[in-house]
């Protein structure tokens, strides 16, 4: 049979998604249902005073309004530092202070609004600077009480910072010897949003024997289960969390956030489903949001432009909760020397808190900001050293061989051939043609490019399970705790399924909806690792079915199982291709003449986890954060207006080792939406806080996502230097489209408008504060 | 007994007419998602920012989150459930118009109608008309291949060089 990959397939989905009937979490027809609201803090840092809840009780249709009084909890997935309602004070503006539980959503919304608050503000830590400055305000004073959730978070005492993470490798002092230009660079880059269509929404129910049904938008339903289970001291089995379609995720999806209030209000009102749905203003800050960075980096090269040494402090803006930060200063951390190979270097990532919206985990998982500011840095040296930028990327590039900032060596199945990426890059892009260029109208065309990449910064323990059930037409039933967030991961597994079963893709029906009591484990559909994970485990279930299927088909056919071939449903012996038995006469068990049957019912089943990975040493970072990396390379190509300062995107560009492509117009697109994303981060997305910490953009309308007609013409392609241990060889490219093209964007500005770019949004004003020193 | 506020009012809805009980502040999205189960059309933004919840109102697209109930009595109102193999939804699975699928009904119902009254639009039309709409997944570039491919001039293109039919 004709191999299935490398095809463009239609999503199993798609016509549900074209007609309406996808259904998503606040679509589903639960009955009765009571509604909760948030009254979220006006404040970004006060301490509560009294909350007075007697006039929003008296409302009509009002069941219940909750306070942290009613239950002091502490809530974290790393570190447990976050009440689900604010307990005392309010640490960021949007955060949860009281919930209201109504017949009606807008009985709720209303009372909401009658809750009173008396606030004595205190103090705010508006940026990075200000929480690491000597003798900061504190925005948690009970730091070193937490409970720890994971061993890897390192707070600092007495400090404002969360996670502290150090890498040390070769000999720095010899780096800087034998570096002939050595220059540094500062950065800093806000905090922006994940933007999904989707607003997060959770439902809970608490039935009559305390089992605790969920229902959600989330990219992690299992640990959703997890998290519960720790706070409320509920044994695991008893929670059921069930996800349908999710309208997108980007990471922002991954915390129990809005599912722990949908719990605390589901125990003050027993018996019904409570609906919690996130308006668009309470999604952008009381939700999580997209971590803000402050970076320093000094880097040496020798004469030839080879990277001797690196020092690089990096500092997280992490806002009001620990939550992921930990593991994105690791992220940052362990990949800190992008895809070169540094030998002398020294790293320091902190995870820093201020009293700005709290960060999660968001495409990219830190490698977006990291890249910006080493990819600068990158341009900067090219500049010092009077060469050409790609050279200097491509001299710098790593080999197999090289060593990780983990110590780690890489090999071409464990990271792709970046060498390849970054010629097909120059040949895209037209890079020989020079940047700047002036054209005709008085305008200025410019390129900049540069190289991502990115592992998955897994637990050591991140695995999944898949079930495969048959139908009596011989099809199979795909079962997996992968969420369908968008990239079509439910219709990868189906392909990886189809070709190991050697059938039609039409034949494998995948279960769209994630229910944790009877959909198998998977860690969390998240770092792009769902082709890898739910691939690997995909393949294990098939082998399983397939060995039950030739047993038992060698039974009916009076042969070895070894004598037997299998295609299209259809068991038959290689020698005699005559004699066969279909799927569909095995999957219930084989049946004799007589009506006596052998084997029941089959079911095939795959287990994966990631194999070898280990903690980061506290003092030198070396251990393994993940199996693989994906590498590329990208461009982007403005046009410069020099008068009005304004500029627009022409064309951008991608290429990405991608392993092998397993559905290309999927990949593709997958990948242009990144890029589009990370050209909206370029371009304009970003918190604006007032001297209070206020975030003055929360809607659509005034935090500016990019829209039709503002991007440009987008080139992806895919160099496929197979990753060995992956099915079929193929690699995660779910997020690494964003990665490099925010500074592929402002390494153009710096060459068009011949200023330093340190900073993101690149806006028209700030390229004419930086031409004009105003 | 409370009067509880309600009327009840006929909407005509994908050539059916429907009687609802309605407060005079209910947004017609809310009715279409809660009394009607249409939850094709999605609250977004529920500001007029995002489109994920258009619907045709007497076959232009209006975002059904700024109209109140009330105003769509004696309209023809079209959401994507009463889209029957119009084009565009097709268009969209052969373009890869979509990933997650929350913006598609917003952008399928602002397409549709855009076909209707502009069949031969330009791209600076197409603009105009698309502008509307957030979609946070793909780059727009499928979008744009989609309303391209319906478009009857690119039909007509398409036809000459016998890529159609």
């Amino acid at each position: 049979m004709e191999s299935q990959l490398g095809k463009d397939t239609v999503r199993k989905e798609a016509r549900d998604k074209v007609t309406g009937a996808a259904k998503y979490t606040n679509d589903l027809a639960d009955a009765p249902m009571r509604h909760a609201k948030l009254l979220t803090s006006s404040h970004a840092h006060a301490r509560i005073v009294a909350i007075d809840t007697s006039k929003a009780s008296a409302m009509p249709g009002v069941r219940s309004v909750i306070t942290a009084q009613d239950s002091h909890l502490l809530c974290g997935s790393m570190l447990r530092d976050r009440p689900p309602l604010a307990d005392g004070k309010v640490r960021y503006y949007g955060e949860p202070v009281a919930m209201v539980v109504a017949d009606e959503e807008q009985q709720a919304q209303a009372a909401a609004g009658k809750i009173q608050v008396t606030y004595e503000p205190l103090p705010v830590v508006n940026s990075i600077a200000e929480a690491i400055k000597a003798n900061p305000v504190i925005v948690h004073e009970q730091l070193m009480s937490y409970t720890k959730m994971e061993q890897e978070v390192y707070p600092l005492p007495g400090t404002n910072i969360c996670h502290r993470q150090k890498i040390s490798t070769g000999n720095l002092p010899k780096g800087w010897a034998d570096s002939e230009t050595v220059i540094e660079g500062s950065f800093t880059l806000p905090q922006s949003d994940h933007g999904a269509m989707e607003t997060r929404a959770a439902r809970c129910i608490i039935m009559p024997d305390g089992r605790v049904m969920i229902k959600s938008s989330s990219q992690a339903p299992y640990s959703v289960k997890e998290e519960i289970s720790a706070y409320f001291n509920i044994p695991a089995g008893k929670i059921i969390v069930q996800v349908p379609l999710v309208g997108g995720g980007f990471g922002g999806k991954t915390a129990a956030q809005l599912e722990v209030l949908a719990v605390i209000a589901a125990r003050a009102v027993q018996g019904q489903w409570i609906n919690l749905v996130n308006s668009r203003e309470e999604d952008l800050v009381s939700s999580p949001s997209h971590l803000g960075l402050a970076a320093t980096i000094k880097m040496g090269a020798a004469k030839d432009g080879k990277i001797m040494a690196a020092a690089m402090t990096f500092y997280i803006d992490s806002g009001a909760y620990a939550e992921i930060s930990p593991k994105l200063a690791k992220a940052i951390a362990v990949e800190c020397t992008g895809p070169y190979n540094i030998p002398n270097l020294q790293c320091d990532c902190c995870s820093v808190y201020t009293n700005h919206p709290y960060a999660i985990s968001f495409r990219g998982f830190g490698h977006e900001a990291l890249a910006f500011c080493l990819e600068r840095m990158v341009d900067k040296l090219a500049f010092a050293l009077n060469m050409d930028p790609f050279q200097v990327r491509l001299i710098n590039a790593v080999r197999p061989g090289d060593l990780k900032p983990t110590q780690e060596k890489t090999t071409l199945s464990n990271t792709g051939d970046i060498r390849q990426c970054l010629e097909k890059l120059r040949t895209l892009i037209n890079w020989d043609e020079g940047t700047p260029i002036k054209e005709a109208n008085n305008l200025i065309r410019a390129k900049g490019i540069a190289c991502l990449i990115k592992t998955s910064d897994t637990p050591t323990d991140a695995g999944a399970a898949v079930i495969l059930t048959f139908n009596s037409d011989g099809s199979i039933n795909l079962n997996c705790g992968a969420v369908e967030i968008g990239p079509a991961m439910k219709t990868t597994a189906a392909q990886i399924l189809a070709e190991r079963m050697k059938m039609s893709l039409e034949d494998i029906h995948v279960q769209l909806t994630v229910d944790t009591a009877s959909s198998p484990y998977y860690w969390k559909t998240v770092a792009s690792m769902t082709t890898y994970i739910i691939g690997r485990a995909v393949l294990n279930a098939a082998d399983d079915a397939l060995g039950q299927l030739l047993n038992l088909a060698a039974i009916a056919l009076h042969c070895p199982p070894e004598d037997l071939d299998f295609k299209d449903k259809i068991v038959f012996v290689k020698h005699d291709p005559t004699l066969y038995i279909a799927f569909k006469d095995l999957v219930k068990g084989y049946q004799f003449a007589n009506g006596n049957t052998i084997k029941g019912p089959l079911v095939g089943r795959g287990s994966f986890v990631m194999s070898r990975l280990r903690p980061l040493d506290e003092a030198t970072g070396k251990g393994k954060a993940g199996s693989s990396w994906t590498v590329g390379a990208q461009a982007v190509e403005i046009e410069y207006d020099p008068q009005q300062h304004t500029y627009r995107p022409l064309k951008a560009v991608t290429v990405i080792d991608a392993g092998k492509v397993l559905n290309p117009k999927t990949a593709k697109g997958v990948v242009m939406g990144g890029m589009c994303m990370g050209l909206g981060l370029g371009m304009n997305e970003e918190f604006v806080y007032d001297p209070y910490g206020i975030v003055a953009n929360t809607s659509f309308r005034t935090y500016k996502m990019l829209r039709y007609g503002e991007t440009p013409n987008y080139l992806v392609e895919f160099v496929e230097t197979p990753q060995i241990d992956a099915p079929y060889g193929a690699r995660g490219i779910g997020e690494h489209g964003i990665i490099a093209i925010p500074v592929a964007l402002a390494n153009a500005i710096a060459s068009a408008a011949q200023i330093d770019v340190n900073r993101l949004p690149i806006t028209p004003e700030y390229i004419w504060r930086e031409k004009t020193r105003a | 007994m409370h009067y509880a506020g309600d009327s009840i009012i006929e909407l005509h809805v994908n050539g059916e007419s429907k009687s609802v009980a309605v407060k005079p502040s209910h947004t017609l999205l809310d009715v279409l998602r809660k009394q009607l189960s249409l939850t094709g059309a999605k609250p977004g933004c529920a500001n007029g920012d995002c489109g994920a919840c258009t619907v045709l109102i007497d076959a232009m697209p209006v975002k059904s989150c700024l109209m109140l109930a009330v105003e769509a009595i004696g309209r023809q109102i079209t959401t994507v459930e009463g889209l029957k193999d119009a084009p565009i939804q097709d268009a969209f699975i052969r373009n890869w118009g979509f990933q997650c699928g929350y913006c598609t009904s917003g952008f399928l119902m602002v397409c549709h109608a855009l076909a209707m009254h502009h069949p031969n639009a330009e791209q600076s039309v197409i603009e105009e008309w698309l502008q509307s709409n957030l979609c946070r997944c793909t780059g727009y570039a499928e979008i744009k291949d989609a309303i391209q491919s319906i478009l009857s001039g690119n039909l007509h293109r398409h036809r000459q060089r016998g890529a159609f039919f």
